[in-house]
């Protein structure tokens, strides 16, 4: 078995390897950075644009300069922006402002999917079940920039019928904010809890859907039935042996819903101002920057390998079938 | 098996009077899209202590839905009238807490399909122990518990418990998680056990040990006993009353012997006489039941089974008759107004049957009379071998071993004859037919068609050859694209092989009147039509080409006893008819002895005896044979009483790892009786096979008469 998922591992590795290497051609190929700044008034000096050149590695073939940068980053270095500055040192924040939210909001949309699912499934056809129905569709069927101006405007609202800021909607913290730790969290939260919600809110409607027809094959199972015969409540059949069998096939879906979560977090972070990879990678586009490109783009795929590998993970320890052979 | 040194640590019951259960006009009807289904409609009877009631009946006859009832495991749509009671209690209208408290304590149930009764991600062991858990929180250690399904799982015959009760479900046979179900069942020393068809899915050698621990079962908890069933045979020996139900009634009751001896309803009749017999040697008319169950949803007045009636009379359109005593017992009643009729004629049981729905002996074909040896062979095997490889690895695939699914067998079939092919599921019998089809050069060995060794044809004579052969699988619904027309899917083999428009909107016609379906429905779909109808159609298709030979994989295993009968009736009549000559793959042996000339019996890919059916059946020498003989269930209780099973212990060994010697040896009763100098022979030397009487070979080496019937 844990061969089975090292195999997996390294699998991912090469498939992250090859994904950045695909995005740096792309960018490499398309991107003109030197057409920029010679756009520039005044136009910069020549010497000027052949030093930047030769920093940007434009006299090599670009698989060359993408085996010099990707050399970098073994040793930790991304190399450096067009305007000069190393990618290593805004790299860290970036990912730890995309990490807290999208990891809060996939915790939350598991938790919740998973539950309305199961609630919808057992409650087939009754009027819940429609409702959950309804709210999902509407929810996935919603960009999520209207979604996220929606809540916004919401936000606003209790804001003003309270009288005072309590959710906000721009930045990740209160620039300058002054006090404690505790406060720090406090100020934070705050912060949090909007954006998070707007991603929260898919996933939901997203697992929901997956966990409802999944826990609907596994209600008019022989096995629940004889875990009712036995002597187990309906309610604690459901979960014991229901639900824990319903979850399997969920397993794999956590790995792909990661990877929607990656992209849709672009938005989410534009919409609410938050400085993390996704609205890097548009800053990055538009500069016509390829480093930063590609480390966002080996950023995107660590996590959604990452997050298929646990999948693996996961439906192993989920199923025991998988788990002998 | 020892059984009785296990005890049950239960307090003992309260001694209740009178029966354990009793059910009082039961009425259960479901919503549908075309109104309310009235799945049972006043359905009466009880159970005594530590008795055992057979329910019979059709698919949809409300036999499950009824012992759901009583276990309270009906769906919420399920609107559910009248009385159940256990032990006295009332149970309709309890809440789920309460009977949860109930199921599985004082009433348990095994349930038809083993394969997915258990939950894939619990072990065994701890989900035999959860049923005992379940009912004594606090008073039984999470460790006892554990103990208590070891044994148990021991008392039900799985060898090394121990180790096996770490086993996830997938780990086990099917036969093997019936055990386990069955250990559940009896593991709080119920009152009451229902068994739904508990054996319908099993293998017969299989189903033999299963009926046997349930026997056992009974005797350790002293429970009343539901079995369920719509095979006569299994109950037969095993019950002691029966209910034989019909569109959600009960429409006949009594002791088990009065039932097979005196039936005096038609549909009981039909149903006994429509089974083939495993014990009668001479050509037997077997009684097809025409047409099908009504729709539950609106009846008309009058008895239900009138339109499949032989002996219907304008009265019986009249109102529903009502269950009356008859022969003046007052044990055994049946709804019919002409039992009086039914009891005057002289013939009993089945032979009744056979008058009642005026069902006669097919003839033979003409070339039967022509001896074996004169007629053509129509396909030739010698020495044929199949392997595959089991691989291992998914990127880097490596082979660790080699499945023998056939190794070497040798039979002909010659015109106008059939050959039934049997065995357990696994031993290879698929596998043959698929290299029979094939038409390729076998990995070893030779095979011929209509005298032609395969392994010389080119691609186009090939072509023509299929046309000599035909093949009816199982499943009629898997088998027919449900997106065809039956004219279309009719007239395909013929379209394929060039026949011209004409001469084929002539022949689907002619076809669909030969299998007895009307040509009107031709432009009918294939979901339209029941089970035995398509499995017709199959036929029809087959028949498309005239072909020489028909392969048949089983293809009355999946339909209703009722329906079977007429399937058989119609192979036989084209097979005389047509001149046809049958491979027939089966594993009930009773359909075998009566449609097949001849039998080859597969164990392990191997045949170990083959020969004329009647000398094969009356005087078996293959030790195999006489346990698959001697575990299918005769539709006799006094014979089947008398019989002695040979049981046969374990599962088939993987055929990619058989036994040495003789394959058979590890199950073999014979062998496991002789002295280790023979016991010797068996593992060091392959039995070869060897002449026993005139058209009758075996091999074993110590091969001798057992008559197990
Ligand atoms: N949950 C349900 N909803 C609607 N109709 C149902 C439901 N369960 C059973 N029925 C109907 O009730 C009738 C009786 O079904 P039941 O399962 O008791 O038959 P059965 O005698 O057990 O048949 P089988 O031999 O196929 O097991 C059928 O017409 C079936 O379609
Ligand atoms: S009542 Fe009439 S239709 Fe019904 S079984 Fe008897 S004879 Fe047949
Ligand atoms: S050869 Fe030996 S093991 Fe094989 S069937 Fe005969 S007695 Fe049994
Ligand atoms: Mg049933």
């Amino acid at each position: 078995m844990a061969g089975f998922l090292l195999r997996r591992l390294v699998n991912y590795v090469v498939l992250a390897l090859v994904a950045t290497f695909l995005a740096f051609t792309l960018a490499s190929a398309t991107f003109d950075p030197i057409g920029v700044l010679q756009q520039r008034n005044p136009p910069p000096p020549a010497a000027s644009i052949e030093a930047k050149k030769r920093d940007l590695h434009l006299d090599q073939p670009i698989p060359q300069r993408f085996v010099t940068w990707m050399s970098g980053v073994v040793q930790g270095d991304f190399g450096r922006t067009i305007t000069d500055r190393p990618i290593t040192d805004e790299l860290g924040r970036r990912i730890g402002v995309s990490l807290r939210l999208f990891l809060l909001g996939i915790t939350i949309g598991i938790l919740f999917g998973v539950l309305l699912g199961v609630v919808s499934a057992i409650r087939q056809y009754k009027f819940s079940d429609y409702f959950a129905t309804l709210f999902s569709f509407i929810l996935l069927s919603t960009p999520v920039f209207v979604l996220g101006t929606l809540l916004k405007m919401g936000a606003q609202g209790i804001n003003d019928s309270i009288g005072s800021n309590v959710l906000i909607f721009v930045g990740e913290e209160t620039p300058g904010f002054q006090g404690n730790w505790f406060e720090h969290l406090g100020d934070r939260l705050q912060h949090l809890i909007v954006p998070t919600l707007t991603i929260a809110l898919g996933q939901i409607a997203y697992y929901s859907r997956y966990q409802r027809s999944s826990m609907l094959d596994v209600l008019g199972s022989d096995f629940l039935r004889t875990a009712q015969a036995k002597g187990l409540t309906r309610r604690k059949a459901l979960f014991k042996h229901g639900l824990r069998t319903a979850l399997i096939p969920m397993a794999t879906l956590f790995a792909f819903g990661f990877g929607l979560l990656v992209v849709g977090g672009t938005f989410t972070e534009r919409i609410f101002g938050w400085f993390g990879m996704g609205d890097w990678l548009v800053t990055g586009i538009s500069a016509q920057d390829t480093n930063i490109t590609a480390t966002v783009t080996l950023f995107v795929a660590v996590c959604v390998l990452f997050s298929g590998w646990l999948a693996d993970v996961l439906y192993a320890a989920l199923d025991p079938r998988i788990r002998v052979n | 098996m020892t059984t009785s040194e296990i005890q049950f640590d239960v307090p003992a019951d309260p001694v209740v009077e009178g029966p354990v259960l009793q059910v009082e006009d039961l009425h259960v009807s479901f919503p549908s899209e075309a109104g309310r289904v009235q799945a049972v409609r006043g359905l009466s009877y009880h159970v005594s202590p530590g008795e055992v009631l057979g329910i019979v009946g059709e698919s949809g006859s409300g036999k499950s839905v009824s012992s759901l009832a009583v276990m309270g495991l009906l769906p919420s749509s399920a609107r559910i009238t009248g009385s159940i009671k256990f032990q006295g209690r009332e149970l309709i209208g309890r809440g789920d807490s309460e009977l949860s408290k109930i199921r599985g304590r004082r009433i348990s149930m095994v349930f038809q399909d083993p394969l997915s009764a258990l939950t894939p991600v619990y072990t065994v062991g701890d989900q035999i122990a959860e049923a005992i858990l379940v009912h004594r929180k606090g008073a039984v250690s999470k460790a006892a518990a554990a103990k208590r399904a070891v044994e148990l799982l021991d008392l039900v015959g799985i060898p090394n418990a121990a180790e096996r009760a770490k086993a996830f479900p997938h780990e086990f046979s099917g036969g093997m998680r019936q055990r386990a179900v069955i250990a559940m069942a009896i593991a709080n020393d119920p009152d009451l056990i229902i068994a739904d068809e508990p054996t319908t899915a099993l293998d017969v050698t299989v189903q033999a040990q299963v009926l046997q621990l349930l026997e056992t079962a009974q005797e350790v908890t002293g429970a009343g006993i539901v079995i369920i069933t719509h095979d006569l045979g299994v109950v037969a020996g095993f019950a002691d009353r029966l209910m034989v139900m019909y569109a959600g009634r009960a429409v006949e009751k009594g002791k088990v012997d009065e039932i097979y001896q005196q039936p005096r309803m038609p549909y009981t009749l039909g149903l006994l006489g429509s089974i083939p017999r495993l014990d009668v040697g001479e050509k037997q008319a077997l009684v097809p039941i025409t047409g099908q169950p009504p729709s539950l949803t609106d009846l008309p007045p009058g008895c239900p089974f009138a339109p499949r009636c032989p002996m219907v009379v304008d009265a019986c359109h009249t109102a529903e008759p009502p269950l009356i005593e008859v022969d003046g017992s007052d044990e055994h009643h049946a709804a019919c107004i002409r039992t009086g009729e039914i009891a005057a004629t002289d013939a009993e049981g089945a032979e009744a049957a056979a008058e009642i729905f005026g069902a006669e002996v097919v003839e033979e074909p003409e070339i039967a009379k022509v001896p074996r040896e004169q007629r053509d062979i129509v396909l030739g095997l010698d020495h044929v071998v199949k392997e595959y490889a089991v691989n291992k690895g998914v990127v880097f695939k490596r082979r660790v071993g080699t499945v023998h699914a056939v190794a070497g067998i040798t039979f002909d079939i010659r015109e106008g004859e059939t050959l039934g092919l049997v065995g357990e599921s696994g031993c290879g019998k698929t596998t043959t037919l698929m290299e029979i089809l094939g038409l390729e050069k076998p990995m070893g060995g030779e095979i011929s068609v209509l005298g032609t060794n395969v392994s010389s044809l080119d691609s186009k004579r090939r072509f023509e050859i299929r046309r000599d052969m035909s093949v009816v699988f199982q499943d009629p619904m898997a088998s027919l694209d449900p997106r065809l027309t039956i004219n279309d899917v009719i007239a395909e083999p013929m379209q394929v092989h060039g026949y011209s428009k004409d001469a084929i909107n002539r022949r689907v016609p002619e076809l669909m009147r030969l299998v007895g379906l009307r040509p009107e429905q031709l432009s009918r779909y294939p979901g339209e039509f029941s089970g035995g109808q398509r499995q017709r159609i199959g036929i029809a298709r087959a028949l498309a080409l005239e072909p020489k030979l028909v392969v048949l994989d089983e293809p009355v295993s999946a339909l209703d006893v009722s329906i079977q009968a007429g399937v058989i009736n119609l192979l036989e009549e084209l097979k005389s008819k047509l001149g046809l000559a049958y491979l027939f793959v089966a594993h009930d042996l009773s359909v075998v002895r009566h449609i097949a000339d001849r039998v080859a019996v597969m164990y392990l890919g191997k045949i170990v005896e083959i020969g004329e059916v009647d000398s094969v059946f009356d005087a078996p020498r293959h030790p195999y044979t006489q346990a698959l003989l001697s575990a299918i269930p005769i539709p006799d209780p006094v014979k089947e009483r008398q019989r002695e099973r040979i049981l046969l212990t374990g599962d088939l060994p993987s055929p990619a790892n058989p036994p040495s010697g003789c394959r058979f040896r590890t199950r073999c009763f014979l062998h496991a009786s002789l002295p280790p100098e023979k016991q010797r022979t068996c593992i060091e030397l392959e039995p070869p096979r060897e002449v026993q009487a005139p058209d009758h070979e075996a091999a074993c080496h110590f091969a001798q008469i057992r008559q197990v019937l």
